[in-house]
């Protein structure tokens, strides 16, 4: 900060200099960045006002309980912690990069960018395996008094009431032997544990009695709008953190190549770690509407 | 270390930040992690708990409130818009106020949307409508 009296002094409407302090590349990277929430938040807000036309909508807590290399384990917001921590480190990573860009620090800048570029590969990494996870999934619904097998997608998903245990052993008893092979796979009671193609040459009802109904938890679909929504918007949101990982690529070389130290300021950096807070900033509305509420 | 006058533009630099701006980010970095921290703790003991509704949305509001506070850290600490002039920060915030209309219009026609069907359409409202547990893995 300056001292009072210049800021004071200073006529900041008589042109010829900046009103608001600023160069003009980071003046419009701040508006560009207001016009981007503009559209992040019309996306949630459109998602909010159809979540609240409905009865009914997925606990965050069912959806979203796996973690890599654990199973079937009910771990709920294990994983998306992970990756909201990914994404906060890499905040402060990029701000620790801007911080030495003051300094005309040339390796400071380079070390904290790479840090930064890492972080957001993670990320990207981690979102590829929950997406993945998500649209491959087997889960049992009870559909048109038919059980199938569905993951999450645009075109629906399994995520909706449970159903009456009652009505699901009905609907299991009437089953085709293909599903009812699958779920004793998936879900196989203490001690029956055999190999898909061994269960799948199995009559029914010998795979009826193999199937852990304790742990097999049939639903109905689930609103069908929720898929499209979670897609659509952490899937723009990760294409802002892709975008953000380029730019910081470029940063980087440049930084590598000396180009800031020929002009005599590391500006730029503070243009793209305006980028890749907001990128943050987002994260933080995308996880409280999908994740927490 | 005098800073380099960049552009004709720029009046006054802000001075070259020294180590008490590295606390500075430090310290922020670990309100956002307890904040989060505390955010997921409450998401967990939504799930975990089988509160009246009215209930479950004060915990939920509390979440919000949570958030609005890491996005200001985001915002003033690590995009130093805190450190901008007055000028600057109102020409960002001032516009940013429309989402104030836009998220209470927008949840409240959804919200009335809901409440017409169940009123009109019975069948959407028995299809539809669950006690909480139900929802439970």
């Amino acid at each position: 900060m300056s001292s009072p009296a210049t800021a004071q002094e200073t006529r900041w409407w008589n042109g010829g200099r900046s009103p608001f302090n600023l160069e003009y590349g980071k003046l419009m990277m701040w508006y560009f960045l207001m016009s981007d929430a503009f559209t992040f938040g019309a996306f949630l807000i459109s998602y909010g006002s159809i979540r609240f036309s409905q009865n009914f909508w997925p606990d965050p807590n069912v959806v979203f309980n796996a973690l890599p290399g654990t199973g079937h384990m009910n771990l709920p917001l294990a994983f998306v912690s992970v990756m909201t921590f990914i994404l906060i480190m890499s905040s402060v990573t990029m701000v620790l990069a801007v911080h030495e860009g003051h300094r005309s620090n040339r390796q400071g800048v380079m070390k904290w960018m790479l840090w930064t570029i890492l972080g957001g590969i993670a990320f990207l990494l981690c979102q590829a395996w929950e997406w993945h996870h998500l649209i491959t999934g087997e889960h049992a619904v009870l559909a048109d008094g038919k059980i199938e097998l569905i993951g999450q997608t645009m075109g629906g998903n399994p995520w909706g009431k449970l159903i009456d245990p009652a009505v699901a052993q009905q609907a299991l008893a009437t089953s085709p032997p293909e599903i009812l092979a699958h779920l004793a796979h998936e879900y196989p009671k203490e001690g029956t544990t055999a190999a898909l193609d061994a269960l799948e040459k199995m009559p029914a009802n010998q795979l009826l009695g193999m199937i852990d109904m304790e742990h097999l938890h049939i639903r109905e679909k689930g609103p069908i709008a929720f898929g499209g929504y979670f897609f659509g918007i952490t899937g723009f949101h990760g294409f802002h953190v892709f975008s953000g990982v380029i730019i910081n690529i470029v940063m980087l070389t440049m930084a590598a190549k000396g180009v800031f130290d020929r002009r005599g300021h590391y500006l730029m950096i503070e243009k793209a770690g305006l980028y890749w807070h907001f990128v943050d900033l987002v994260w933080v509305f995308v996880f409280l509407c999908f994740y927490l509420i | 270390m005098d800073q380099q006058h960049v552009t004709s533009e720029v009046t006054f630099h802000h001075h070259v930040p020294g180590p008490e701006n590295v606390k500075r980010i430090w310290k922020i970095f670990w309100v956002l992690l307890i904040i989060t921290v505390i955010e997921l703790g409450l998401g967990l003991f939504l799930y975990a708990t089988d509160f009246p509704h009215s209930l479950d949305l004060a915990i939920k509001g509390v979440i919000v409130i949570l958030s609005l506070a890491k996005a200001f850290y985001i915002v003033s600490i690590f995009m130093h818009l805190g450190d901008e002039i007055r000028n600057m920060i109102m020409s960002i915030v001032v516009p940013l106020m429309l989402f104030i209309w836009f998220i209470a219009a927008f949840l409240w026609d959804g919200n009335s949307y809901k409440n017409l069907r169940n009123t009109y359409d019975k069948h959407f409202k028995e299809r539809t409508e669950q006690k909480k547990d139900a929802g439970k893995h």
